[in-house]
């Protein structure tokens, strides 16, 4: 059927302009806050006064401010947004709302989320999709407990842009000090939260101060009105180097001819031609076709839904990813997530749930709950279960491994939800942390002397002092100097030296990455062994990779691992070289040595960074010595 | 921020998002076919997702006997180009008790025909998802609504308790009898619908084009007289007006606009400077405070 053809004039103009439409960027944002804080009453005036409102919703709109009104003979704004029955006669919002409006310079998604603490889950669906959000606070008012719980989840689900709106700051006289003293107690708790851009705006919503203009009324305020920020807030882009990510969301095979698989690009770019490996299986293959209706394409982006199809018929099925073959997710069936619970039943360790990510899905355990976060103070909480509206730190078992990345690298890929095996209802939301790379659960035989008695006896705490840093650079010698005065001291002490170790324990171990993950890993667990026998172990192992000393870390408890970074330059160890083993690595005669063809991860938060270079042997121990004592492990 | 996309191109590519997550995780899914310009829409969209392969579900048109003529013409005319799976159902029990908006009003007649019929038809070829070409842009209660929407096995929506949906990870769970209803196009505002028939060059029924049509003016509505089972009411007069279509449903229940917008580029130039939003047109929405989310909570899309 063939459309009629326009009259030219027309065509032309409206062509111009849905080309400018086009080419708008998109802002999706929330607003949040308190109950009460005027968020539905900011996007209505928004809307209004973008002019997003037709006639006969304007007449429904004031028919509908007589009847439910909280605002007297004005309009109340808020029934714009509040669409339900039960929202409208309790003049509360229940559940999130998306509007849309555009100006001439941007397009908006923004998604009106609820205050009550007992909606707190519909507030996080609001937030899971959005780039800004709009914290609303009752000048009168101030920070109150659920602007907390707000600006927290938002930060969790990886928002970076805040804007501070100081709302009804007519209701304060205008209040320069008022205003003034709101934004600093929130810069005071948020500092922690990791914003990128932070923009306190006092405005009211109901008489439209600082909405879309800048208000005549506070001639203090020198900053843009909330759409002005809103239209030109910077936006991160897609960033195309991140490694290509493509979760396998269905394979098209309509006959024995195609076999495709359809998906999102979750992140990065693809090309015809490029190598792309399963991330499952390792196994590689090269992209044949990017296969669109209406011509093949010749690459796919972040956002593109697409189909590939591979050169090799090899085994990719639903929950898989395609991958970089050079940057690789996680495949691991532990990790650590931060959660937060949206279900009237506790997540309680132990109770089996099914994990979904964006394709995947298996069942899951939660092995441990490591704390709870106080949504006040941030404080880590121990706890046995995760009520609702709870936010929590927990290790996962998965029945069968999926591929991830962490979610700050990745808010696609680092994402899952937990559904209720009985319910079915979507009862958490999960955002990872880093992989646990652990055995299965094998149960602990409890035993009666435990290692606090034997620690007792022993008048010291146990724990593990891990020194980590290039081959030749002092580990070694700076463990056994400190051993010597331990050991002189009274105290009992172990050292696990990497080639000794080597030499027994880990005899079949070489130095691919997989052995020197697993020579990590047999070590950790015997220095968790000698910790629980109340024992000072010193650990001195080049240790490569974060990962691993994490695991290690992980396996101990809380203040029992100790990370001791020995720092000293390439160029020096190198210099050293104390068993001539950079010389060789450096003719190429060693393979994988660490920091000449094996890459050496410093450790980003050591808990004692040793600088090495223009200080003795001996300097460096007695520091460490000392740092031992006045946090009471010697 | 996918900066590279145009705007088009983000919504297009959500909704192949959402239509493959269906076809891949529930067991028996269909497409609410209405005809309009959003289920055109949507099955623009449902051939791109699974090309080259045809959508893998059958569309589903709810008749109510009372759609414009040129509506059941269109609908039959792209079954028969495109090749999908047409299955066509009206509720047995209106055709036998002759329900019609004239004669029941149009409550009664849109609860028979539309709600009923659409739950008998989901029940009798037992359908665990159906998608529907609802936006969130249209009404208030529509605002609210997940994208992957639950329902019971008696079919009907608890707003106060919808499941949080978050990030792209929909829950596609339910045990038997239960169904979800999937909203492809929640997040397109009635502009780019446009935008997008235009820029895909998709075939519409010609209704939403000016054109001279016999007119009857009936409680402030313009009517078209599509047959004889319209009666005309004292004073009332059928006259030939310049007039199009922004909705379509049952003809004595959708009412027309002046226009002489006769080509896609018109309509979009025309939408840009309207003062109404397009469900002005439509009766069933005004007949009481919250109706739409009251049918919803009923069965309705």
């Amino acid at each position: 059927m063939e459309h009629v053809a326009p009259k030219p004039a027309a065509a032309s103009a409206v062509r111009a302009f849905l080309h400018e439409q086009e080419n708008k960027e998109l802002l999706r944002f929330l607003t949040c806050g308190s109950v009460d804080d005027g968020k539905s009453t900011l996007i209505g005036r928004l809307l209004y006064d973008t002019k997003l409102i037709f006639e006969d919703q304007l007449a429904t709109l004031e028919k509908d401010s007589k009847k439910h009104g909280t605002t007297g003979d004005d309009i109340d704004f808020a029934l714009l947004v509040d669409g339900l029955e039960a929202e409208r006669e309790q003049g509360i919002t229940i559940d999130v709302a998306y509007r849309f409006f555009a100006t001439p310079k941007r397009k908006f998604i923004v998604a009106d989320t609820p205050g009550h603490e007992q909606y707190t889950r519909n507030m996080a669906t609001g937030a899971s999709t959005a780039d800004l959000a709009i914290v609303l606070i009752d000048a009168r008012q101030g920070v109150l407990r659920q602007t907390r719980r707000h600006s927290f989840i938002a930060s969790l689900l990886g928002i970076r842009h805040i804007v501070l709106a100081v709302n009804k700051i007519d209701l304060v006289g205008f209040d320069r000090a008022v205003f003034d003293r709101i934004v600093g107690d929130y810069r005071a708790f948020a500092k922690d939260l990791g914003f990128e851009t932070l923009t306190p705006i006092p405005i009211s919503a109901r008489y439209g101060d600082n909405v879309t203009q800048r208000s005549g009324r506070m001639d203090w305020y020198t900053g843009p009105a909330l759409l002005e920020h809103l239209e030109t807030v910077p936006l991160a882009s897609a960033d195309v180097k991140k490694p290509f990510r493509f979760p396998v969301q269905y394979v098209n095979r309509p006959n024995l001819d195609f076999r495709g698989f359809a998906g999102t690009v979750a992140s990065g770019t693809i090309a015809q031609g490029d190598t792309v490996v399963v991330a499952k299986s390792g196994k590689p293959s090269r992209v044949k076709r990017i296969v669109a209706q209406g011509g093949d394409l010749r690459t796919a982006s972040e956002g593109q839904a697409v189909t590939i199809v591979l050169e090799d018929e090899i085994e990719v099925s639903r929950g898989n990813m395609l991958v970089a073959p050079d940057a690789r997710p996680h495949v691991a069936d532990q990790f650590t997530a931060n959660i937060v619970w949206f279900d009237e039943h506790a997540l309680l360790p132990g109770r089996s749930y099914l994990l979904r990510t964006e394709t995947d899905q298996m069942n899951a355990t939660v092995t441990e709950l490591k704390h709870r976060i106080d949504i006040n103070t941030f404080a880590h909480e121990a706890a046995k279960s995760l009520e609702l509206n709870e936010v929590g730190v927990c290790n996962i078992s998965t029945q069968s491994p999926v591929a991830f990345d962490t979610y700050a690298d990745n808010r696609v890929t680092g994402a899952f939800i937990l559904i209720d095996r009985i319910t079915n209802a979507t009862a958490g939301a999960g955002m990872i942390l880093h992989p646990l790379r652990r055995a299965s659960n094998v149960h602990w035989q409890a035993l009666d002397v435990d290692k606090k008695a034997r620690a007792e006896l022993k008048h010291q705490k146990p724990a593990v002092l891990w020194f980590t840093g290039l081959s030749g650079s002092g580990k070694s010698t700076i463990a056994n100097l400190l051993e010597k005065k331990l050991h002189a001291n009274g105290r009992h002490t172990y050292i696990l030296d990497g080639d000794n170790v080597r030499h027994g324990l880990n005899r079949d171990l070489g130095f691919t990455e997989e052995d020197r993950v697993e020579n990590i890993r047999r070590v950790a667990e015997v220095a968790r062994l000698m910790v629980d026998a109340g024992l000072l172990v010193l650990v001195s192992f080049i240790s490569p990779f974060r990962a691993e000393r994490r695991m290690a870390r992980e396996l101990m408890g809380e203040g029992e691992f100790v990370e001791v970074f020995v720092d000293t330059p390439f160029e020096e160890c190198a210099r050293r070289d104390p068993k001539g083993l950079y010389a060789r690595a450096l003719r190429g005669e060693i393979k994988n040595f660490t920091g000449v063809d094996s890459p050496y991860e410093a450790p980003e938060h050591a808990d004692v960074h040793l600088e090495t270079t223009g200080r003795s042997p001996e300097e460096l121990t007695e520091a460490l010595e000392t740092w031992l004592r006045e946090r009471g492990y010697i | 921020m996918t900066a590279h996309m145009t705007h088009l191109q983000r919504l297009e590519a959500e909704s192949i998002h959402i239509f493959r997550e269906v076809a891949a995780t529930f067991s028996k899914p269909v497409m609410l076919y209405s005809v309009g310009k959003d289920s055109s829409v949507m099955l623009h969209l449902a051939m791109k997702a699974f090309y080259p392969a045809k959508p893998p579900f059958p569309f589903l048109h709810v008749d109510t006997r009372w759609k414009f003529r040129e509506m059941i013409e269109f609908r039959d005319q792209m079954a028969a180009k495109l090749g999908f799976d047409l299955l066509v159902h009206i509720n047995p029990d209106g055709i036998e008790q002759n329900i019609g908006p004239f004669t029941h009003g149009s409550n009664v007649h849109t609860h028979i025909m539309k709600t009923v019929g659409l739950r008998q038809a989901l029940d009798k070829y037992g359908f665990d998802a159906a998608f529907g070409g609802a936006r969130r842009d249209e009404e208030k209660s529509r605002a609210k609504e997940r994208i992957f929407s639950f329902r019971t096995a008696q079919h009907s929506w608890d707003p106060k308790n919808q499941r949080p949906e978050m990030w792209k990870i929909y829950n596609t769970r339910v045990a038997p009898g239960e169904s979800i209803r999937v909203f492809p196009l929640s997040n397109w505002t009635e502009l780019d619908i446009w935008q997008y028939i235009l820029q895909e060059n998709i075939p519409i029924v010609p209704l939403y084009f000016a054109k001279e049509r016999p007119i009857v003016e009936r409680d402030g509505m313009l009517i078209l007289k599509d047959d004889d089972r319209m009666e005309l009411r004292d004073g009332e007069t059928v006259e030939d007006r310049l007039v199009r279509f922004r909705t379509l449903g049952c003809y004595p229940l959708t009412g027309a606009i002046d226009s002489d917008a006769a080509s896609l580029e018109e309509i979009v130039q025309e939408m840009l400077i309207a003062r109404t939003s397009e469900r002005q047109g439509r009766a069933i929405d005004k007949d009481e405070a919250g109706s739409m989310e009251k049918k919803k909570r009923e069965g309705y899309f």
